[in-house]
């Protein structure tokens, strides 16, 4: 993997996964819409988006097990076309494991190779080593339904990965396990990936999982893909309203463009009046066009209300600033969240640490407070 | 003083409990009778003069029901292996594939379960005589072959009915894993989705060989002079008189459908506790 990287920094490397103009139609109903998207070797690669916006369609274009309406799937360079699943260089784990049930643990593994005819001494070595790979070595003579949830998923690892695919398929992998071991197997996976060197391509809907996990992440909604990127990128730099939205939680609102200069801009929204939004960099876009500002909870700041506005560092006096009242708190331990009613009719969320055992602060219910944020909390979106 | 009774123990009232008795009394007293007065040493049912074997002995003696009994399991076995087949097959169809008026198949397919026999029966014997005249003169086991369709065309349904309610549990995600795993369509049906009917297959085998075996209204219209079955010549040799021989090849019949259904539990259940 870290080969892999060091030569996609000198040249761009050869995808190993291209979607080239692909779309899936049944009927009228769109399940993708025009998808080009390029995977390189040794990513972890998450399709994240909500349910219905073609992300398990397009892994199973991968895996063969729906074909294209239009646009080409190339695997390895190699144009997939009609060829079916079970000519491919990807393997698959899908949502439910389908984990033969009337096989054992070792048979189930061995199941692909024994169907590529792989002679009898090296076939068990290799089952061996899988069942090594996800510590299930010593379950092997067991039969699935003496297995738990998360070992009937390794199960379905192994037996993916005993076949050494270019590619491994996961589709929702995490999402039937309960919630302390899907954060252990968050970590399996990545070390997984790490020791077996291969791509691999995951589904979610959980956009916690995604960010966790994926060096890249592929955010879809309806059918298209809305960005691409690593998952800080999705996080502080989104493209759309609809990424802002859907990766974590935001504060959005909705503006004009007032005034748009080389190293500042500034935004009028109209529940934050008299108040305005600056910003210290140019917004792609004209004055007086519509924009949205997104900034995030945990950048935003709450202030004891002490009569005037707080000062907000490099930037114009009662500027990025919102009067308030505190709604409600939650408290959730390592950090609390803060429902404030703005005074211009707007409910907003602030999250704050809770970095003392002794909060000096001590912000009550009905209080009446400030938020601040500096200038290069806010997003500027055009659509 | 008893126990309490617990919401739900119906069992523990008397009124259930005589319920319970009038119901199996009904219902097993006359195969009882049936079966006891076939060791009846008496020509008529209705006294009981002492017991014999005589009667089974009779049995055996007798060609004409060997050869019935012969061509019964003949056309059982082969009309369940048909069934199987074609129930099977039609089953997975329907599961699997959209098409245009696959409700009408559907609705053709359980056709036979809730036509009445007897009209079945007219059925069959006309079209064996008009549409497609069975040859009367050919080899044993081909002779029955008239027989044999006949009795897949009721089976089938049933077998078919059994698999389609099994494969409604079939996670389709397993045969897409196969194919995943490098097996093509074939294999994929070997491998996985005919592991997973077994149970459905062994149960509608079983349902279609009982009522192969002891069908007779169908097969009445049916079978030939040469071509008779075991129920058929029970029937005949009830014409004459109900001796204790009828009540003996009846006692026949039954223990071997027993038999069959303990040694198809048996299997059934060897096949679960392996799944």
């Amino acid at each position: 993997m870290d080969q892999a990287t060091a030569k996609g920094a000198k040249a761009a490397v050869k995808p190993i996964i291209s979607f080239r103009n692909v779309s899936k139609r049944w009927g009228s109903t769109v399940g993708v819409d025009n998808v080009s998207l390029d995977i390189e070797p040794g990513e972890f690669f998450a399709l994240l988006g909500p349910s219905g916006c073609g992300k398990t369609t397009l892994l199973r274009m991968l895996a063969g097990l729906e074909v294209p309406t239009e646009g080409h799937v190339l695997i390895d360079g190699q144009d997939m076309g009609d060829i079916p699943p079970n000519r491919r260089a990807v393997n698959m784990v899908f949502q439910s494991y389908a984990v033969f049930p009337h096989m054992t643990v070792a048979d189930n593994v061995a199941y692909g190779l024994k169907i590529d005819r792989v002679a009898q001494p090296e076939r068990d070595t290799r089952v061996q080593e899988a069942l090594d790979l996800v510590q299930l070595g010593h379950l092997a003579a067991r039969m699935p339904d003496q297995l738990s949830g998360g070992q009937r998923q390794r199960v379905a690892l192994a037996r993916a990965l005993v076949k050494k695919p270019k590619v491994l398929l996961l589709d929702e992998p995490l999402s039937a396990l309960d919630a302390k071991l899907r954060e252990a197997m968050r970590f399996e996976l990545s070390q997984l990936q790490q020791k077996v060197g291969i791509t691999f391509i995951m589904v979610t809907h959980d956009q916690t999982e995604a960010l966790a996990i994926a060096s890249r992440i592929a955010v879809m909604n309806k059918g298209s893909i809305a960005q691409v990127g690593t998952p800080s990128d999705l996080y502080e730099f989104p493209a759309t309203r609809f990424v802002a939205d859907f990766i974590g939680s935001v504060n959005m609102f909705e503006g004009t463009l007032i005034d748009d200069k080389p190293d500042e801009a500034t935004v009028a929204c109209p529940e934050l009046d008299p108040h305005r939004i600056h910003v210290p960099h140019a917004v792609p876009g004209k004055e007086t066009s519509s924009v949205w500002v997104a900034i995030r909870p945990e950048k935003m700041n709450l202030h004891k209300d002490s009569g005037a506005p707080p000062s907000v560092p490099e930037c114009p006096a009662a500027h990025n600033v919102a009067k308030g009242e505190i709604k409600e708190i939650s408290y959730l331990g390592d950090i609390s969240i803060f429902h404030v009613l703005l005074d211009g009719g707007r409910l907003i969320r602030i999250s704050r640490p809770n970095r003392s055992r002794f909060d000096q602060d001590n912000f009550g219910w009905g209080e009446k407070v400030w938020v601040s944020w500096v200038g290069s909390s806010p997003v500027v979106l055009q659509s | 003083m008893a126990q309490r009774r617990a919401p739900l123990e119906y069992n523990r009232l008397w009124q259930m409990r005589l319920w319970l008795f009038a119901v199996f009394f009904f219902l097993y007293a006359p195969l009882v009778a049936l079966i006891a007065f076939s060791f009846n040493d008496s020509k008529r049912n209705t006294v009981w003069r002492g017991f014999t074997l005589n009667y089974y002995k009779k049995l055996f003696g007798n060609e004409d029901l060997l050869i019935a009994f012969g061509n019964s399991l003949t056309i059982a076995f082969l009309a369940t292996l048909i069934s199987l087949v074609i129930g099977a097959l039609a089953a997975v169809l329907l599961w699997r594939y959209r098409f245009m008026g696959k409700a009408v198949v559907e609705g053709a397919f359980t056709l036979p379960l809730v036509v009445p026999e007897i009209c079945m029966g007219v059925a069959m014997l006309l079209f064996f005589t008009r549409v497609l005249p069975w040859p009367n003169n050919l080899i044993w086991p081909l002779n029955l072959g008239s027989i044999i369709i006949a009795h897949v065309s009721f089976c089938f349904p049933f077998v078919a009915l059994v698999v389609r309610a099994r494969l409604a549990s079939f996670n389709k995600e397993q045969e897409e894993a196969a194919r995943d795993l490098g097996a093509n369509d074939w294999q994929a049906f070997r491998d996985v989705l005919l592991p997973h009917i077994r149970p459905a297959l062994i149960a509608g085998g079983l349902l279609a060989f009982t009522l192969s075996l002891d069908d007779f209204v169908i097969t009445f219209f049916t079978s030939g002079p040469d071509t008779i079955t075991f129920p058929v010549k029970v029937y005949s040799m009830l014409r004459f008189s109900v001796t204790p021989e009828v009540n003996a090849a009846s006692t026949m019949l039954i223990v071997l459908t027993i038999m069959l259904m303990v040694v198809m539990m048996a299997m059934q259940s060897r096949s679960q506790t392996k799944a």
